[in-house]
């Protein structure tokens, strides 16, 4: 894996994935445009104030799913009203950016030749990106790191930890894909700055 | 009869004059999941910061925890919260004391 650099003469970003790669970073991109799309973005708010005011008790405003609470947190830590508020105006929008980034990585490796279903062997993918496009992968390995650290329950410094697991337990080869789409965003982070 | 004219108050620092200008702060958090390369590309990226202002901004939210990383009015801080939500970052804002 050599991961994204920058092409001098066309000045893209480009980076080469076997099929298995390109298929896994597709399947990684689609489950996140599901969940974003799954779970309703605005709390119903079209009650009565009063009514709605009263509910105290009702359900946080803040997404059950602990990979969307993530993904969309909390701004007003101190201040529940305008936590909701915040999250009322934004979150919709917020929502949409996300899933179209994912979408920008499935498009892009469809475009270069990632065929709908997985069959040849030794199929390589040859991805090149504007600028634009560039970015929008880089914000999206973010949200998919996001999205797996926050199932497997990654912490600060714990890598002892996934290290000392065994190959055949799943959460190893979780881990293991976490930390495959963290080596790619490094590059790809390094090939936007220029360095 | 008229509302007297607004002066500023003569006996107020520059500290002061700024944080009444600017009385809201964007924090960004730590987290085990983001890289300081991306952390400091996005502070560049967004704020305009230069690297070496970014890249103290980085450290100070892995070290420490978190950081300021931006002051203005409450409409200001909300788009860059926003914004810091956008690419993925742990972001909040506070009036500052």
């Amino acid at each position: 894996m050599s991961g994204f650099h920058r092409h001098l003469r066309s000045q893209r970003i480009i980076a080469t994935f076997s099929g298995l790669e390109a298929d896994l970073l597709r399947t990684l991109a689609s489950q996140l445009v599901e969940l974003l799309r799954n779970e309703a973005a605005v709390p119903n708010d079209d009650r009565d104030p009063f009514e709605a005011l009263m509910d105290f008790s009702g359900p946080t405003t803040e997404p059950e799913d602990p990979v969307l609470a993530r993904l969309f947190p909390t701004a007003y830590p101190h201040d529940e009203e305008a936590a909701s508020e915040f999250r009322r105006f934004t979150e919709g929008g917020l929502r949409d950016g996300k899933a179209a980034a994912a979408v920008a990585i499935i498009d892009g490796l469809e475009e270069a030749g990632l065929p709908p279903e997985l069959s040849e062997d030794g199929l390589v993918i040859d991805v090149e990106l504007e600028e634009a496009e560039a970015e929008a992968w880089m914000r999206s390995f973010t949200d998919l790191r996001l999205a797996l650290a926050t199932r497997l329950e990654i912490e600060e410094g714990d890598e002892e930890f996934w290290y000392s697991l065994p190959d055949d337990d799943p959460r190893a080869q979780i881990h293991d894909i976490y930390e495959w789409v963290g080596l790619l965003q490094e590059t790809l982070v390094q090939a936007l700055m220029g360095d | 009869m008229s509302s007297a004219p607004v002066e500023v108050e003569p006996t107020l620092t520059p500290d002061e004059i700024t944080l009444r200008a600017n009385p809201w702060v964007t924090i960004v958090w730590n987290d085990p999941v983001n890289l300081m390369s991306y952390v400091s590309y996005v502070f560049q990226k967004y704020f305009g910061y230069d690297k070496k202002k970014a890249e103290k901004l980085m450290m100070e939210v892995h070290e420490d925890g978190k950081s300021v990383v931006s002051t203005g009015s409450r409409e200001e801080m909300e788009r860059d919260v926003q914004a810091m939500h956008e690419y993925g970052l742990w972001a909040t804002m506070e009036k500052q004391e």
